[in-house]
């Protein structure tokens, strides 16, 4: 008897959580109405089958429930019975089929007018790539992958060369323009989806997939990796803005195309010895940093990932925050450089200087043992000799300043670094290292990657 | 029949008599089954800390510094497969199937009882090379236990060198296992079943098990090659499923193979593997419904042939887990329609079921009070499924919570509700011993109540659009703060449920030597385990006569008859011919 009681209670209660629970769609910023429909179609068809089964169920017990000299009927078999119950069956799931097939259909065809957008994931971040005046994306193959060519283009492919290149947190795309998307993944599988869209796809390595959808609000929307793509699935994330699209064409306007960009890579290192003078002053002449100044060892870094620092210092991604002082001293020094061509060229000449390991810090307390269990998380993206990889964004660890480095990651911990909403590296340090606990762990991880070489 | 009475002959059964032969190197289906269900029972406990451990992240993110994103995705993983693989599959099959199918059709055995013996012994292999790879350098996978290529065997996922090695040689064992196992099962049915045992009178928990079976022997191999395959990219560096790619920054050494086509073969062994668990739980729960209601099962014949359409079904519909992979969206038509198509078949169980409920004599006993949670989480998670295969409606829902909550609901809450049903329903057939009825209720109340509070909410955390296999939600503007209170009170309904086992496991220990002594039929069943000369079963099950059957497995309450229950044993034409459909009263 109290299960029936218990099962009424509980479809009086699932529907009263569907009711009033807070949690349903985001509102839509898409054309797809049409599958939301779906959705509400078939939360009606099954609630109502939910509702009526169990509450048959609850009857019955109730009704037959065993009493003293009781006795079931005898009833093999109900040919009419079965035969009612499988057509209406029939009849609910061809109701649910038919409209998601129709709405099925149209997400299959790609109106001719859609704009195409490549979208780019890797390990674990995005970068985009339109198709530029002459409206053909140029060919890629993973053997172009390189620091100075991060999506692959085959320089010797003359329609790729005005393919303009967005790398980084945030795509812009314009309002009630149909979009297709290029999908295509550098390493393991991912998925762009952005929720207010409801459509996604995954990327697979090794092919392009797409699918479409118009934008049909403007604001900003979270992308989301939903395919397991490794240990920092969960960090990788991006932003769509979407725009009037006259706005969206004065930003367009703004991004380099694969041409620009291969023209400042090919920036001399000499060039920026002229610059590095006044780097020199407190990162050393050979760039082996200084502790009485607080400037680190820069000599063995990747020359992108330098790049990238001086431009979040000079744009305030990185050295704003009051509580970071130095950074704060370095984001004035960053604006000393005049442009794109020197910071490219600094950069470039920084990374030629010879890489020599920082002394040992005495003051480290850490242990190296347990430190080697944290810094598998670290691994993944610095690599296993702390080496670094500039395809995930990730600087040399080995050999570098010990008390810098902890520095850093207790400033990402505590937000002081890397909650710039266009610094998606270091979002996803400022999450990477809100797995360190305490002050300890941080001392023993950076007590470990002291040991590496 | 021949077959039976060669096997009837007693001396061809000799009774093991040293306590080795008798318990360990057993060749006996009883003892086989034992050792199945107890091995996959401990491993099963293990995957359920794994789970606490990954909630107790989700609830409490940071609070544990040993639950790092390498260890969160290895919880994840390990609990995943060794579920639904190492515990389900092996306790339906192994445990129940064994134990069951000699029983219930009046065979002495299996028809190969060495190589039985051998089956479960590479079952426990298996495990114990699955269990191994926690301690090995760098841990267990953290792939996800769908273990995608190319991820699961490059850096950037745990356990890339040696754990997901160990996984695919485990699940080369356990396939092995299975074969063995598996013929035996099919053989037996078809080969051993008694005099008067035909097809159409075999109960539906031998029809469940059996179709499985099939399903198993089919949809296995594939699970086989392409966990060889990925051995192979792996260790000689092949490019079966690895195409040309970054790693680590550089280039692979691969090129040319297709992530997808590894998701066709796993799908293609992992769709029916979900109706490799469900068969036989729906099987099984056919047999307690009718069984504690008093009443035959309705519509028999339309359940064997429902049964039979789903094994078929379930080999055409795969790809309903791939349409957001990047394969050809046209394959979304056709996969829609045969996922849809399948949901016919199912709802007609769920008809019989309720249906033989109706006009019963319902006796709430613990297996009965299982079988009708059962029947409430089935409903509820079959009916998410008409969201998610239905190819369009899933485009928004696809890699969710939403999935996360679907299918816990209806093949893992489902089947285990089941199994546990089934546990307390033979417990004293097996044991010779009866369980305290009070602790069976509370563990039936707790497990149905906590596990729905579990799920239910995880559906509209999916519906707002929070991925799964996330270690942490970070902060995303369209998550709002009251999402993670209720990942906090999924957590505790999760901490909860798990502790309530131990209610579980102290009623079944303490029962084993303190209850009382069992009744030899003590539910009034009709089906022949129920009519063995000795309780427990000796070796060779029937003492020296093999049962003969007169009738089919659901005379129950028939009209006119003394008791309300007439066991396959009793001769006599009155009641219901389940071959031809004929009824007389």
């Amino acid at each position: 008897m109290a299960i029936a009681l218990v099962l009424i209670a509980l479809v009086i209660a699932t529907v009263l959580f569907h009711i009033f629970s807070p949690w349903w769609f985001t509102p839509i910023a898409s054309n797809w109405d049409m599958i939301d429909g779906t959705v509400d179609l078939t939360v009606w068809v099954t609630g109502f089958v939910f509702v009526a089964v169990n509450l048959f169920v609850a009857y019955a017990v109730i009704r037959f429930r065993h009493k003293a000299g009781a006795r079931a009927a005898y009833e093999p078999e109900n040919k009419k019975l079965e035969g009612w119950l499988t057509a209406l069956t029939t009849v609910g799931i061809m109701a649910l089929l038919a409209p998601g097939l129709f709405v099925w259909g149209k997400f299959v065809a790609v109106p001719e007018d859609a704009m195409d957008v490549e979208v780019v994931g890797q390990q674990w971040g995005w970068s985009y790539r339109f198709p530029g005046p002459d409206g053909v994306l140029g060919a890629s193959d993973p053997r172009f992958f390189a620091g100075d060519n991060p999506l692959g283009l085959d320089p010797a492919d003359a329609a790729g060369q005005d393919d303009i290149l967005i790398n980084g947190a945030e795509l812009r795309l314009p309002l009630d323009v149909p979009v297709r998307v290029l999908a295509r993944s550098k390493d393991v599988l991912h998925n762009f989806a952005v929720p207010q869209f409801r459509v996604k796809m995954d990327m697979v390595p090794g092919m392009v997939t797409h699918f479409w959808f118009t934008p049909t609000r403007t604001g900003e929307f979270d992308v989301l990796c939903m395919e397991l793509c490794g240990i920092g699935h969960y960090v990788m994330r991006g932003r769509v803005t979407i725009v009037p699209e006259t706005d969206f064409q004065a930003w367009l306007a703004d991004k380099p195309s694969f041409a620009d960009t291969q023209a400042v890579a090919a920036r001399e290192a000499a060039a920026g010895e002229v610059h590095y003078a006044t780097c020199g002053a407190c990162h050393g002449a050979m760039g082996e940093g200084n502790p009485l100044m607080n400037a680190p060892r820069i000599a063995g870094l990747d020359k992108h990932y330098l790049a990238r620092q001086i431009d979040n210092f000079r744009t305030g991604k990185r050295g704003a925050n009051p509580d970071d002082s130095f950074g704060q001293q370095m984001a004035a020094m960053a604006n000393v450089l005049p442009d794109e061509a020197a910071i490219a060229s600094v950069s470039a000449y920084i990374a030629s200087l010879p890489h020599q390991r920082a002394d040992a810090d005495p003051s480290l307390a850490g242990d190296p043992r347990r430190g080697a269990g944290i810094y598998q998380n670290c691994a993944v993206c610095h690599g296993d000799q702390g080496q670094g990889i500039w395809n995930m964004g990730a600087p040399r660890l080995a050999g570098m300043d010990p008390g810098y480095m902890a520095t850093q990651l207790k400033h990402f911990r505590e937000g002081i670094r890397g909650t710039h909403r266009d610094d998606q590296h270091g979002q996803q340090m400022v999450a990477m290292a809100s797995i360190l606990g305490g002050d300890q762990a941080i001392d023993d991880v950076i007590a470990y990657i002291a040991t590496l070489q | 029949m021949e077959q039976v009475a060669i096997a009837d002959e007693v001396h061809e059964h000799h009774e093991p008599t040293s306590f080795i032969s008798r318990y360990i190197w057993s060749q006996d289906h009883k003892v086989i089954a034992i050792q199945y269900a107890s091995t996959a029972i401990a491993v099963g406990l293990v995957a359920l800390v794994l789970s606490g451990m990954m909630r107790l992240q989700l609830g409490f993110p940071h609070a544990f510094d040993f639950i790092s994103p390498s260890a969160y995705y290895q919880f994840v993983t390990m609990h995943g497969m060794i579920m639904v693989i190492y515990l389900l599959t092996a306790l339906l099959l192994g445990g129940f199937g064994n134990y069951l199918i000699p029983l219930m059709i009046g065979a002495r055995d299996m028809v190969f009882p060495y190589l039985n013996m051998l089956s479960y012994w590479f079952y426990l292999a298996s495990v114990l090379v699955l269990m191994a790879s926690f301690f090995v350098p760098g841990g267990s996978t953290g792939a996800g236990w769908t273990l995608y290529p190319p991820q699961a065997i490059l850096p950037g996922t745990p356990g890339a060198d040696w754990g997901i090695i160990l996984m695919l040689v485990s699940l080369g064992i356990f396939i092995v296992a299975f074969t063995m196992g598996g013929l035996n099962y099919v053989t037996t049915v078809l080969q051993a079943r008694t005099k008067g045992m035909t097809l159409m009178r075999m109960p539906l928990t031998v029809w469940g098990i059996f179709v499985a079976t099939i399903l198993g022997l089919l949809a296995f191999p594939a699970l086989f090659v392409s966990a060889l395959m990925m051995l192979l990219d792996h260790t000689l560096g092949t490019s079966f499923f690895m195409p040309a790619l970054l790693s680590q920054g550089e280039l692979s050494d691969h090129e040319g193979g297709s992530p997808i086509l590894f998701q066709h073969l796993f799908w293609f062994f992992g769709h029916p593997e979900v109706y490799i668990v469900a068969l036989p739980a729906f099987g099984i729960v056919s047999d307690l419904i009718s069984t504690h209601a008093r009443k035959n099962i309705f519509g028999y014949r339309m359940m064997v042939w429902a049964i039979l359409a789903i094994g078929v079904l379930s080999f055409i519909v795969w790809a309903h887990h791939m349409y957001v992979s990047g394969m050809h969206p046209y394959f979304g038509f056709f996969f829609a329609v045969t996922t849809l198509i399948i949901a016919v078949p199912t709802a007609i169980k769920v008809y019989n079921w309720v249906l033989t409920l109706w006009r019963g004599n319902i006796h709430l006993t613990v297996p009965m009070l299982f079988a009708i949670g059962f029947i409430f989480t089935f409903v509820n998670g079959g009916l998410t499924g008409l969201f998610l295969g239905n190819v369009v409606v899933d485009l928004p829902l696809s890699d969710t919570y939403f999935v996360v909550g679907h299918f816990h609901m209806v093949m893992g809450v489902s089947p285990v509700l089941v199994l546990f049903g089934a546990i307390y329903h033979w417990f004293p057939k097996i044991t010779g011993r009866m369980y305290s009825e009070t602790l069976g209720k509370w563990h039936f109340w707790l497990t149905f109540l906590g596990t729905y509070a579990i799920y239910l909410p995880m559906h509209y955390l999916g519906i707002l659009g929070i991925p799964r296999r996330y270690y942490a939600n970070l902060s995303t503007d369209f998550i709002p703060e009251s999402a993670q209170d209720m990942n906090v009170g999924i957590t505790i309904a999760a901490l909860f449920v798990a502790v309530v086992q131990l209610l579980f496991l102290i009623n079944l220990l303490w029962s084993l030597r303190h209850g009382k002594k069992a009744d030899p039929n003590p539910w009034g069943a009709t089906t022949l385990e129920w009519q063995t000369p000795d309780t427990p079963p000796r070796h060779g099950n029937w003492g020296h006569h093999l049962p003969v059957v007169y009738r089919w497995a659901y005379d129950y309450s028939v009209p006119g008859a003394e008791r309300d229950f007439i066991p396959q044993t009793v001769p006599g034409s009155e009641g219901h011919d389940s071959d031809t459909g004929e009824t007389k009263a």
